[in-house]
């Protein structure tokens, strides 16, 4: 019995100490896990890109399909982009005008909407609602391509998918979306005088040359050329997540989603570093 | 039919992660002839048609399509091959956004480029004719039937001449009266076309109205090979099991 009882002590000691490593491993194993596919896709997605390039200066361009990824970006976002330039621009007036009345400088009201919506509202804004319409849709589309065997189909019939859906794809948001932010840009003006006008009076013409005479150029190139990224960022994005589509069904809602969480959250990146690029200039 | 071969897999393995799915395959597919892969779901068939159109790397093994080894071909090489080769795919992989008039000018326009629009539409009504559905050609695929999508997928397949025909489960999800008219359509092509075909199926409807020979499969590797009649009269259980 001497020899037994420190044996039934320390048992559960062990036991204990066992649990505790086992827990500790498959922790680390865990977050082991997720690193590793974060990596993964990251390169997967770099990987992705450079396909892409590849392909946009391979011989045989798809011109026809790249009109009418131009035409469903472009046109069919019109509706969405305008009501939203135009409330931008005439909520950003009724918020701030209290104010500026407030300081006496309410003349100052135009110039101030005006950058502010050049510079940071409008492209940041624009592009977060692109990425949900546009960058959703690629994802969905391409996605569910995948799940069909439609883009299996196109490659064994010897045309190069990505040429023909990504590049087409990823070139018309990359110019697209930057004509739609100078679209919204110039409705969320318009939407301001309409907010001015609410409680004031200012003429049309009034209001727009005291808009664009605080604009300079520095104001709009840097904006421009984000546009620019945003738009290549939203292509991109949804076209790596609907061309990386799992088999099933439900990965073409997973494509969509995460193609909308991911681009929102690159554009809101870029912005910053955008932001930080133009602070230096 | 002759005994010159059109495709030759030697070796053939595959897995994905821990599975392994074909395991040391080999197999000839003869000019001319309709060779039957048979076996149950999960077999590795699919996975055999689709590393002989290089849409899956095998991991190890040789593959040889009309003379050539898919191993050294580059990505310009793979497409010339992949124009002489026409794939059925189980769901028909129709391009939804495209009308059937489209889809069937996809490949031909980008693989046959000096044809004029007036050829390309005498070629397109000719296969829609022979599938019999040339009134469908300005509908979308979302407005056609099950056995109206396989067959314009097969008049998409055909339109561009191809040498050699894959079938990947050709009859899966018809009813017996469509499954015995694509059957029908496969032996037409055949001897319309001169094609070589390699059908894969769980089908032995199918099988009986289309194989020459038939190769079956079982848990990724040959199970056994040889005619109808051979199959008809064996004794295995497995077998039997497929051709009661």
């Amino acid at each position: 019995m001497k020899k037994i009882i420190p044996v039934l002590k320390i048992a559960p000691v062990i036991e204990n100490v066992k649990k505790r490593s086992i827990v500790i491993s498959e922790k680390t194993l865990e977050k082991t896990r997720y690193l590793n596919t974060f990596f993964t896709d990251t390169a997967n997605f770099f990987l992705f890109i450079s396909r892409t390039v590849k392909a946009t200066f391979s011989r045989d361009f798809e011109f026809k399909e790249f009109f009418r990824q131009c035409f469903q970006i472009g046109y069919k976002s019109l509706p969405l982009v305008s009501v939203t330039g135009l409330i931008v621009g005439l909520v950003l007036t009724i918020q701030s005008r209290p104010a500026l009345v407030n300081f006496g400088a309410v003349s100052m009201l135009p110039g101030m909407v005006a950058i502010s919506l050049i510079r940071e509202m409008g492209p940041v804004i624009i592009a977060l609602i692109c990425a949900g319409k546009i960058g959703s849709g690629m994802g969905a589309e391409l996605g569910s391509m995948k799940v069909t065997e439609q883009i299996d189909a196109m490659e064994v019939s010897s045309t190069n998918p990505m040429r023909f859906l990504v590049v087409t794809r990823v070139l018309a948001a990359t110019l697209m979306i930057p004509i739609l932010v100078l679209y919204a840009d110039g409705l969320g003006i318009f939407g301001s005088w309409i907010g001015a006008n609410i409680k004031g009076d200012v003429a049309f013409t009034l209001f727009f040359s005291q808009a664009f005479g605080k604009i300079e150029f520095i104001d709009f190139l840097p904006a421009f050329v984000k546009t620019v990224f945003f738009g290549a960022v939203i292509g991109f994005v949804g076209c790596y997540k609907g061309y990386n589509a799992g088999r099933g069904t439900e990965s073409v809602g997973l494509a969509a989603n995460s193609a909308v969480v991911m681009a929102s959250l690159l554009v809101i990146i870029l912005d910053l570093i955008a932001a930080q690029i133009t602070d230096m200039l | 039919m002759n005994d010159s071969q059109i495709i030759e897999v030697k070796n053939l393995k595959i897995g994905f992660g821990d599975q392994n799915v074909l395991n040391d395959v080999s197999l000839r597919l003869l000019e001319g002839e309709n060779l039957v892969v048979l076996g149950k779901s999960g077999s590795g068939k699919s996975v055999l048609i689709k590393c002989i159109v290089r849409l899956l790397k095998p991991d190890a093994g040789e593959i040889n399509v009309l003379g050539k080894e898919l191993n050294v071909l580059n990505r310009d090489e793979l497409g010339e091959l992949r124009k002489k080769i026409g794939f059925l795919f189980q769901s028909g992989a129709l391009y939804d956004s495209m009308t059937v008039k489209q889809n069937l000018e996809f490949p031909l326009t980008r693989i046959k480029k000096d044809l004029t629009q007036k050829e390309i539409d005498n070629k397109i009504l000719e296969v829609l004719e022979n599938v019999g559905l040339t009134d469908t050609l300005n509908k979308m695929p979302s407005q056609l039937s099950g056995g109206m999508r396989k067959r314009v997928s097969l008049a998409r397949t055909i339109v561009v001449d191809p040498l050699i025909m894959l079938y990947d489960e050709p009859t899966t999800g018809l009813d017996p009266v469509t499954s015995d008219e694509i059957s029908s359509l496969i032996n037409d092509v055949q001897k319309k076309y001169k094609t070589s075909s390699m059908i894969i199926t769980h089908d032995i409807e199918c099988a009986r109205a289309t194989a020459n020979r038939i190769i079956m499969l079982h848990e990724g590797e040959i199970y056994k090979e040889g005619t109808l009649e051979s199959f008809e009269k064996s004794t295995d259980i497995l077998i039997k099991s497929f051709f009661k």
